[in-house]
């Protein structure tokens, strides 16, 4: 669970979990958006976390931006616990350190304000030490690092005169005007075309090499992911199911759902459909039982995954998988019944 | 080869403003035979869109169809009344709308969505409506008790699926699908484009397919179109526009997402943006973003040359063929 390169770490978490109560103030129903999640992200580094819609990653950045307080677990940032963070002086400097970057860019910004209201407003809070002019510099130097330049000619624009990439340079800027340590960025590129995502990713590589950020990259879209991470953490249903470094989990995953995952990506140089049963259908997370809540997508699923919620376990260097079935680097698979198509793919692989 | 079901013939629509007419659509012209799968492909305002909604003779005000035809099994849709549209539209061909997610009336259950729509059409008895309501839904995979369900119940992925099974109603010969699995994760995506194959291949019905995301009609389409700020770029058999894209925006739509497999390369994306459809560039409309644009890109405006059964609009490629003679367009 530590950060690819032995970086020092920034962010840890600790039994993560935040649940949410459905219906009325007499309804037993409760919601396991995030469940017992461990992870850490190093000083310069991107991690990716990757899971589809409901696997609780949106609300694994609203509690690290401090939006919703965890029902348990904690959040340790620089070492020190977030909950301990009382002060208003406090809680505005965590903020600062940790901004978002929201998925939408064309519902982010106030159509009526320039674009540079959110830099400046943003500098006023965080950077009092800075006079009106600075401020000004200051927005026109965070708008040149994320790409729109001439700075202070794009500051001067409205949402309305911005493309979708340009808008979400904007989202990232204003982020950036803050002197962030780690940022949020949530879904940043899927919506936008598919023509100008490599240009916001190649940015978010920029910002940790140049301005030494770190990102969590928060995506369904395992490609991408592949393409700036240097770790990744596979969401499921609320549980981390498999973390490593990118390329290890990539060219050998161990958890059934980042093969699934894997498989479906369209590859536009591969023509060949690939043909699987699996028809992405949510997984349940109202009152969970206990047990692996992948099991009944899972095509090596064994009797004992019904029982016992999978432990994440050590499958190689800084690779862990929470998996009964998966089987370590150098180790013998278990003899079970009725070998699968997944295995079969990662003996190709 | 059989007389094709579809063809569209040098549409051109504008957007009717105070300030100035918008061409989103020009001079499209493409055929399409029965049973096949056309991808359209390209950015968000190059056109694709309001091109479906041509040739489906949905377009309402400010859009207006300015020039061509949309001839469809013997008729010119262009042509038709109102009234006559009705017997044609939904009948010998539907539509599938972007995000089902709103698409579907969230005050009425599927079923009764599918009754609506069945009676705008024809007359059924009760029995027959619902015995029909059950069978397209279960042609998609849904159980038929969601006819009870409201759309909130259902997941993305299964509203998108009853979205389908609604356009196959009446057994069309032709499915227009505009961005349906752009709001689906990966492995629901490939999941909904299977089905869809599957019941192509079944019904043998046509299928036009709108995405921004090439790699998604890669797999599943015989031939792809790709637009560029209303026109066609290039059009021709997936296989080959796959394996050797002619036009520099083909490749650079191609070039511009990471894959999942073979080495990890960098990627520069396509840069720039679309252009302002009111103040078109001259010449070659990609040329202020074309990696290979040669001076006269900015003069003339390439004509559409066919080159090996593709055809292209782009000057760098349209010379050579006619060279080789005989294959101009």
């Amino acid at each position: 669970m530590t950060p690819a390169g032995g970086e020092r770490v920034l962010l840890r978490t600790q039994g993560l979990t935040r649940h949410f109560r459905l219906g009325g103030i007499f309804s037993q129903q409760v919601l396991h958006a995030v469940d017992d999640l461990d992870m850490t992200i190093g000083e310069r580094e991107i991690v990716a976390l990757v899971g589809e819609s409901g696997s609780g990653k949106t609300t694994v950045a609203r509690l690290l931006a401090m939006v919703y307080r965890p029902t348990a677990g904690q959040i340790l940032f620089r070492g020190r616990s977030v909950r301990s963070l009382r002060s208003r002086k406090d809680v505005l400097r965590y903020r600062g350190e940790v901004p978002m970057v929201f998925q939408d860019p064309y519902s982010a910004m106030n159509p009526v304000y320039r674009v540079s209201h959110g830099v400046l407003r943003n500098l006023k809070l965080h950077r009092p030490e800075l006079d009106r002019a600075q401020r000004h510099l200051e927005a026109a130097r965070v708008f040149e690092t994320v790409g729109l330049t001439p700075g202070s000619d794009m500051l001067r624009k409205f949402p309305y005169e911005m493309s979708g990439g340009q808008r979400q340079r904007v989202g990232f800027a204003q982020a950036l005007a803050v002197r962030p340590t780690l940022i949020l960025a949530d879904e940043p590129v899927s919506m936008l075309d598919v023509s100008i995502r490599a240009g916001i990713l190649n940015m978010m590589a920029t910002l940790r090499d140049e301005e030494d950020v770190s990102i969590l990259y928060i995506t369904h879209d395992i490609a991408s992911a592949r393409y700036v991470a240097d770790r990744l953490i596979v969401m499921y249903a609320g549980h981390a199911v498999e973390t490593g470094p990118t390329e290890v989990v990539l060219s050998r995953p161990k958890h059934p759902y980042t093969q699934l995952l894997l498989s479906a990506v369209p590859d536009p140089r591969d023509r060949a459909p690939t043909v699987s049963a699996d028809s992405g259908e949510p997984p349940r997370v109202i009152n969970p039982t206990e047990g692996c809540r992948f099991r009944w997508r899972c095509p090596i699923a064994i009797e004992e995954c019904g029982r016992v919620t999978p432990r994440a376990r050590p499958m190689g260097a800084a690779h862990e998988a929470a998996c009964h079935r998966a089987v370590a680097d150098g180790q013998q698979p278990q003899t079970h019944p009725a070998p699968t198509r997944h295995e079969v793919s990662e003996a190709a692989s | 080869m059989a007389a094709p079901l579809l063809e569209v013939d040098s549409v051109t629509v504008d957007y009717v403003t105070d300030v100035a007419d918008i061409r989103a659509v020009d001079r499209v012209s493409l055929t399409l035979q029965p049973g096949e799968f056309l991808g359209i492909v390209g950015e968000s305002g190059c056109g694709k869109s309001t091109l479906l909604f041509a040739i489906a003779q949905l377009l309402s005000p400010p859009a207006e169809m300015v020039s061509g035809s949309v001839r469809f099994g013997g008729h010119d849709l262009v042509q038709l009344r109102d009234d006559e549209l009705r017997h044609v539209r939904w009948r010998d061909y539907s539509v599938v709308m972007q995000s089902a997610m709103n698409a579907l009336n969230p005050m009425k259950s599927i079923g009764a969505q599918f009754k609506d729509t069945i009676r705008a059409h024809v007359k059924m008895a009760p029995d027959a409506i619902r015995a029909r309501s059950a069978e397209v839904l279960r042609l998609v995979g849904i159980d038929a008790v969601h006819l009870e369900s409201y759309p909130h119940q259902l997941s993305g992925g299964m509203r998108q699926r009853a979205m389908i099974a609604m356009a196959l109603l009446f057994t069309p010969q032709l499915v227009i699908m505009d961005e349906p699995t752009s709001a689906l994760d990966v492995v629901a995506q490939r999941s909904l484009m299977n089905q869809i194959k599957e019941l192509q291949l079944k019904l043998g019905f046509a299928v036009i397919f709108v995405t921004h995301d090439m790699s998604v009609v890669g797999q599943y389409s015989d031939r792809v179109m790709v637009m560029y700020a209303g026109q066609i770029a290039e059009i021709g058999a997936t296989a080959s526009v796959f394996e050797q894209p002619l036009h520099p925006y083909t490749k650079g739509l191609l070039d511009a997402f990471p894959s999942i497999r073979g080495p990890r390369r960098d990627l520069t994306g396509i840069p720039g943006s679309p252009p302002d459809l009111a103040r078109p560039p001259t010449g070659c409309r990609f040329h202020p973003r074309c990696p290979e644009a040669i001076p006269e890109c900015a003069g003339v405006e390439p004509a559409v040359s066919m080159v090996d059964g593709r055809a292209v609009r782009c000057i760098l490629v349209g010379e050579p063929s006619r060279e080789r003679g005989g294959h101009d367009g």
